[in-house]
């Protein structure tokens, strides 16, 4: 079958589609996105989150045909999407075209595989968009449903504590360092 | 494999009669798990996210109205005051992703003995509304688990909506696992007080072939609440009569040894889970509280 919507703002369509194949499929093998990682296949490990008209979803449970006329933001359009919000993209040779949740990944050094890291991403951003001074409590349950193998989650949170408080920053102002609270959570699973 | 894609119910309606062994999908959070596991091949797929109706919820003097597709987020954001026993229990379904596509109609359509939704409809009384071309009709939710994954419906038929009676007093929902996030329940527990009849109703998950109320337990600790005439009074619950509720609740349970956990554990677990809610519950009618959903601010509180 033929399935049409519309990706990172732009109108996608994908043709033989199987009846039974999911959206991160589609995404990663017919519309060469491949940000969206396929690790468990059933909802488990959140490294295929994405956004569907909004809402953080697994796209390994998403039917393509459901997403037939929907909106979906992947892992490669959060510097749009931040855009649209009135987020300012990192500057720098190094860092240009990314979004500040992904800049405050990178300067908290939260990315260790990094296999996880696009789902997190995806789930952080939401997280901030909809609640920019999130408590621990707030960013642990958020990021629940995503797994990260190399069990960095210490880094994650300080990365999301960062990029929270940036976001939370008047324009211009300097960025905080990600040091002084790494230490504050409570270790263990979310 | 066919995609099948009704715009409206009643052509939902006509697809199912059509291809009764089509397979119905929402949020996909368990049947695109079967798909990709190569363990379910179904010729006819039906997405129900265009139905409209599924996706609504309707609040009535005494009960909602809740469309079969309505995630659990929105049970959560939307429904605490009214559904506090289910709205707890959405909380702890999945992950905030799960919850965004899960919803009570399809834990209901998968039966589970493990479904979280089970037990706080059980407790707060509700009805499945199914319906086929040949007419609809309501089931209550006792008699709908008929078998570990079985349910009441006929082959033709969709669940439409659920009705679930609004709280008139506290409502808990417990359940175990090794975190609070993306676990399937080892055993779940839920119980509701019931003022208005002096009644109160337990219910329990995974323990069983089918969630199940425990009547023996609803019936001795109503009977031993009346007694005492604690509905009226200010007193705690005897600790004599919080254990045997407890007892009686294990005593309910037939699990089994599974890679959750071992039978034994099971109804152990019930029983704790039995006390404790209990206590908080009457803890929170004490306090004129009508609500239960009082401890999911800044993690669930350990049961």
């Amino acid at each position: 079958m033929r399935v049409t919507f519309t990706v990172n703002g732009r109108r996608h369509e994908a043709d033989d589609v199987w009846e039974g194949e999911s959206l991160l499929y589609v995404l990663r093998e017919r519309m060469g996105l491949p940000g969206s990682k396929n690790a468990c296949e059933q909802g488990e490990c959140g490294s295929c989150t994405v956004r569907l008209d909004g809402e953080s979803v697994c796209a390994c449970l998403v039917a393509a045909g459901q997403v037939e006329g929907r909106e979906v933001v992947t892992v490669e359009g959060l510097a749009d999407l931040a855009r649209q919000r009135g987020e300012t993209p990192a500057e720098g040779a190094a860092d240009a075209g990314l979004s500040p949740v992904q800049k405050a990944f990178v300067d908290a050094g939260a990315v260790q595989c990094g296999f996880c890291t696009p789902g997190l991403l995806v789930a952080a951003d939401e997280l901030i968009e909809h609640n920019a001074s999130p408590s621990d409590a707030d960013i642990r349950e958020a990021l629940s449903g995503n797994l990260c193998r190399c069990t960095g989650y210490e880094t994650i949170l300080d990365a999301v504590r960062l990029a929270a408080a940036r976001t939370g920053q008047p324009a211009g102002a300097g960025a905080p360092d990600a040091g002084p609270d790494a230490g504050t959570s409570q270790g263990g699973a979310i | 494999m066919e995609f099948l894609r009704p715009a409206s119910w009643q052509e939902a309606l006509a697809a199912k009669a059509e291809h009764p062994s089509a397979v119905p999908i929402a949020g996909g959070t368990d049947v695109m798990v079967e798909i990709n596991f190569d363990q379910r091949r179904p010729g006819w797929l039906m997405d129900l996210n265009r139905v409209p109706e599924l996706h609504e919820w309707e609040t009535g003097e005494d009960s909602v109205r809740l469309g079969a597709s309505v995630p659990y987020s929105r049970i959560m954001e939307n429904l605490r005051a009214e559904l506090p026993g289910l709205a707890l229990a959405a909380h702890t379904v999945g992950s905030p992703q799960i919850r965004n596509r899960g919803s009570v109609g399809g834990n209901l359509g998968a039966a589970s003995p493990a479904g979280d939704s089970h037990p706080p409809l059980l407790t707060a009384g509700a009805e499945v509304e199914a319906e086929s071309v040949r007419g609809s009709r309501r089931i209550p939710v006792e008699e709908f688990f008929t078998g570990v994954k079985r349910n009441a419906l006929a082959e033709d038929e969709l669940i439409k909506y659920v009705h679930i009676k609004k709280a008139t007093g506290p409502q808990q929902f417990s359940k175990i696992g090794t975190r609070n996030a993306m676990v399937i329940a080892v055993c779940g527990f839920s119980v509701a007080l019931h003022p208005e009849s002096r009644r109160v109703r337990a219910a329990v998950a995974s323990a069983a072939p089918t969630p199940f109320r425990a009547t023996e337990a609803e019936d001795f600790l109503s009977a031993a609440l009346d007694e005492e005439g604690l509905w009226d009074s200010d007193r705690i619950v005897p600790p004599s009569v919080a254990r045997r509720f407890a007892e009686l609740c294990s005593a309910a349970c037939k699990p089994i040894d599974d890679v959750r956990g071992s039978a034994a554990y099971r109804r152990h677990a019930v029983g704790v889970m039995a006390r404790r809610t209990l206590t908080w519950v009457w803890e929170s009618y004490r306090n004129g509280g009508r609500g239960g959903a009082r401890n999911d601010e800044g993690g669930t509180r350990c049961a």
